[in-house]
């Protein structure tokens, strides 16, 4: 076992951890959170996904330890309802999920995809969402909610 | 956290006393609880809709909202019938002590079928509430008004009741005449008379939905997020190999390395359960197991030879479901016969995460959380493990990663029930990636024979199409049966014996026709992770991939283009119009040729293909503009019109989702699923051995007409798309290249070496 110190959502937690476990199950069984999801344990899928200091990380296969020192934000850290990120409120106003397992994937790449770029193109778009999976086949709301993200954001 | 007694659940759907049960609230076995609980009675009206003090609704339904927007829609039916704010209309689902048992999520009829007693009874309720004011008032019922849940008397508007004044927080006592069905056919007949179609307010507006702000800022739980007091967490440890059984199994060593960890065997059940989840993940890796194999077992075919084992393993059933004219006459008259055959592979649910469920098994009660699309079978089925009746089991469906048939949660559901009996704690059951994508009941392989009869003037005598292929319910399509899980299959339970297969559904007027279907046996008799069961839209995709395709080839055959061939030969006047209307919203032009566009392999070729199916009422016709790259085998389907007849819509933009989601997920079918296995090991495990359809390959565009048939009853939307999509696709790749793709998936590998083909033939 090892001790980590980090920030999750805007708060400092301390939390011990085994060495080969990672982040997922550290945030599920030892923080009690319900987000994100196990999809698949093997970064197939961005069910998992969290921000790692704002870049998505795929939580799932991630050994905690990766985590010390650092600030760790899930999709409930990203915006509320009063709050929301610009994504997460695009999302909604889409109506995108249907059974929305697999929304963590989708919200935190696109949010960290239009920090980096705003204007991103259709192509770029979709090569950045690349490996993300959705079973419900909700991929052209997913488009028509990251859109106007981006029209919000411009 | 909050709880929630046992009993004040069980009271509720009475008396109503209590806050919605939501997710997070876990109820707690009460032990003490002396009777068996009453199941709701479908012949009162309290067991489909409540009055809360406050003057809002509880309607009970005995299906769920699996993630297309139903629960929306059946609140606006509800609040349309009783007049009362939408806001004020709450729905319970798939809680099996709160609702009828209305079959669950099944065959698309959750509005069709689900929301039909739910309107009657909105009605009736109504109907009493009015007939109750006149009665308190002396006034007749003519000179009554309803609106947003207040009785008053016209042009009186002083004299008004609420009906949290008129009944709220009490029962109605109110019979209404339940027709006997349990499952999707549940009705109830009332005095009232739901309102006319004209009046609706509600019904046909694209109202938002109630679950998209939970799932968006993660604060909605899924069945995977319970935790319930003192709850173990288990993984399941199945053979690695065909028909393997159980051998020595090396506890010792596990519990002597993590002494919190306990193994649970019973036969060919086979668990690892520890406190903590990271530890039952890790201790079930570790877990050394000596597997047996079974002598009995034949090797399986492997996915490449899979439909040659079809072709020539015996039928145990046939049916010809349906005959007209006489086929062979036709056939031996014949001026030219037309032939073809398709193959469809195995494909798996692959939900977006694996199976999980909860169970608490105590004394003489148990209860359940599980996404099982059919939580009143998983009830009946925990009742028969358990030897328990059915009042004993508490099943609560909470929404889970992903359904669209009978996955792999049913299986969890079994599971944890069985391991909370052994050790006498709430166990939770979840999956890996590889139970969720190699154990799962897959959606079976088949091939079909097609041949149509023509005479001297190209005209169609005869159609004759048989499929065959493995059984629709190697498994049942529910778990309300635990030889039907691998559970029982693993504790040794007798198997189960139900085959079937489906055939075509389309009203063309050959006049001679027959559709048969053929089943062969299973690849494996017992606890197979090749068990076939139902997958979204049963055999839709399956048996139109190879009927609407040889339509195609039916029509090029002879000159015609393929939608002058589909008008002229349909006689249903609503499919004609969906057929008609696809083709005018994406301007088809008339082809009886593929054109191809350019012979350089690095060129992008282009076409356009359609395919129609009906599905219980309901009409489709999807036509694909298509993009094929020869140099790559890319195939994108980069536009998608549809044309959809499904009646009366309730949710028109909710109804547009669900069709979109229709199209990816045959889009993904169609390009990329295929299970692979060889003699003895299932090699899809995941999503790099069994890949979907990703961002890239969405289409650019899925433009959806709806024909609005407000005179019919609403029917089903859920699956009726997904039917049309491979044939539209495989169509519109012939017409871009001139090459017919008769075996999905079209694998950029295979698109190349069957377009390589031609380029040596040209």
């Amino acid at each position: 076992m090892a001790t980590v110190h980090f920030t999750l959502d805007g708060k400092a937690v301390t939390a011990e951890a085994d060495e080969d476990q990672p982040l997922l199950y550290l945030l599920r069984d030892e923080l009690g959170l319900n987000n994100p999801h196990f999809g698949c344990g093997l970064a197939q899928c961005g069910a998992c996904t969290v921000h790692l200091d704002g870049e998505p990380l795929r939580s799932c296969v991630a050994p905690a330890s990766i985590v010390e020192g650092k600030t760790v934000t899930t999709i409930r850290g990203l915006g509320t309802p009063e709050h929301p990120h610009p994504v997460q409120q695009a999302w909604a106003d889409e109506q995108v999920p249907q059974c929305g397992y697999c929304v963590n994937g989708w919200i935190m790449t696109a949010a960290a995809l239009l920090r980096k770029n705003p204007k991103a193109s259709d192509a770029e778009l979709r090569a950045g969402l690349a490996g993300l999976k959705c079973r419900c086949g909700t991929h052209l709301s997913i488009m028509r909610a990251i859109k106007r993200a981006q029209a919000r954001l411009a | 956290m909050s709880t929630l007694s046992r009993r004040a659940v069980l009271q509720a759907g009475g008396a109503l006393v209590v806050a919605i049960a939501l997710p997070r609230l876990v109820p707690v076995v009460d032990a003490a609880a002396p009777a068996m609980p009453a199941l709701p009675d479908p012949s009162q009206l309290d067991a489909w809709l409540a009055v809360l003090p406050d003057g809002s609704v509880q309607a009970f339904f005995g299906k769920m909202d699996m993630g297309h927007g139903i629960e929306i829609a059946i609140a606006q039916i509800v609040a349309e019938e009783l007049d009362v704010d939408i806001e004020r209309v709450s729905i319970v689902m798939g809680d099996t002590a709160r609702t009828p048992n209305q079959g669950g999520a099944s065959g698309s009829t959750g509005i069709s079928n689900g929301a039909k007693p739910l309107r009657n009874a909105a009605a009736e309720a109504r109907r009493l509430l009015v007939e109750a004011a006149s009665r308190e008032w002396d006034v007749p019922v003519a000179r009554l008004a309803v609106a947003q849940g207040m009785v008053s008397v016209i042009g009186e508007p002083a004299r008004s009741l609420s009906y949290a004044a008129l009944v709220g927080g009490r029962k109605f006592n109110a019979p209404v005449e339940w027709n006997k069905s349990v499952g999707n056919a549940m009705d109830v007949k009332v005095k009232a008379q739901p309102k006319a179609r004209g009046a609706y307010k509600l019904v046909g507006q694209s109202l938002p939905r109630r679950d998209v702000s939970g799932k968006v800022f993660g604060t909605r739980d899924f069945v995977t997020d319970l935790r319930v007091p003192g709850m173990l967490h288990a993984r399941m440890i199945r053979p690695p190999k065909a028909g393997q059984v159980v051998g020595h199994v090396d506890s010792a060593a596990l519990t002597t390395k993590y002494p919190q960890v306990q193994v649970v065997q019973d036969k060919d059940f086979l668990a690892v359960v520890a406190p903590r989840e990271w530890l039952a993940v890790k201790a079930a890796r570790e877990l050394k197991v000596e597997w047996r194999p079974d002598t009995a077992q034949k090797p399986w075919p492997g996915h490449d030879g899979l439909h040659a084992w079809i072709r020539k393993a015996p039928v145990l059933k046939r049916d010809d479901a349906l005959r007209k004219g006489d086929v062979e006459a036709a056939f031996a008259q014949a001026a030219r016969v037309v032939d073809a055959e398709y193959e469809w592979p195995l494909q798996s649910h692959a939900c977006m995460g694996p199976a999980c469920a909860v169970a608490d098994v105590r004394g003489d009660r148990a209860t359940v959380w599980t996404g099982s699309q059919k939580p009143h079978s998983v009830r009946d089925g925990v009742a028969k493990l358990l030897g328990m009746p059915i009042e004993a089991v508490h099943t609560i469906w909470v929404m889970g990663p992903g359904s669209y048939g009978r996955n792999d949660a049913g299986d969890a559901a079994m599971d944890a029930v069985w391991l909370s009996k052994r050790l006498g704690k709430p166990v939770r059951v979840q999956g890996m990636r590889h139970d969720g994508t190699a154990w799962d009941p897959k959606g079976p392989a088949c091939v079909h024979r097609s041949r149509a009869a023509l005479d001297a003037q190209g005209k169609v005598i005869a159609w004759d199409f048989t499929s065959r292929g493995l059984s629709r319910v190697g498994v049942s399509f529910n778990e309300a049966d635990p030889r039907d899980t691998l559970a029982g299959q693993s504790l040794g339970m007798p198997l189960p014996t139900d085959i079937g297969f489906g055939a075509p559904s389309e009203s063309y007027g050959f006049a001679n026709k027959r559709q048969a279907w053929e089943v062969v046996p299973p690849l494996q008799e017992r606890y197979s992770p090749l068990r076939t069961s139902h997958l979204r839209d049963p055999l839709g995709p399956e048996v139109h991939f190879g009927s609407e395709q040889f339509i195609d080839e039916l029509a090029l055959a002879t000159g015609q283009d393929p939608v002058a061939f589909r008008l002229a030969n349909l006689t249903a006047p609503r499919d004609i119009a969906v057929v008609k209307a696809a083709a005018d919203r994406c301007n088809w032009t008339p082809r009886v040729k593929p054109v191809i566009r350019s012979k350089k392999q690095d060129a992008v070729l282009t076409g356009r293909g359609m395919a129609y199916a009906t599905r219980a009422g309901t009409v489709v016709a999807v036509v694909i503009d298509v993009e094929v790259t020869p140099a790559t085998g890319r195939v994108w389907a980069r536009r998608v019109t549809v044309a959809h007849d499904c009646g009366l819509v309730v949710n028109p933009r909710g109804l547009v989702q669900t069709i979109e989601g229709n199209v990816i997920h045959g889009l993904s079918r169609t390009l990329f699923e295929e299970v692979q296995f060889d003699a003895d090991t299932v090699r899809s495990v995941d999503w790099a051995s069994y890949p979907i359809l990703e961002m890239q390959d969405a289409p650019e565009a899925v433009d959806v007409v709806l024909l609005d048939s407000a005179q019919s009853d609403p029917s089903g939307a859920g699956e009726p798309t997904i039917r049309c999509v491979p044939a539209a696709l495989a169509n519109a790749f012939y017409d871009a290249t001139g090459v017919r793709l008769r075996r999905a998936p079209f694998t950029p590998a295979r698109v190349k070496k069957a377009l390589q083909s031609r380029s040596r033939k040209a």
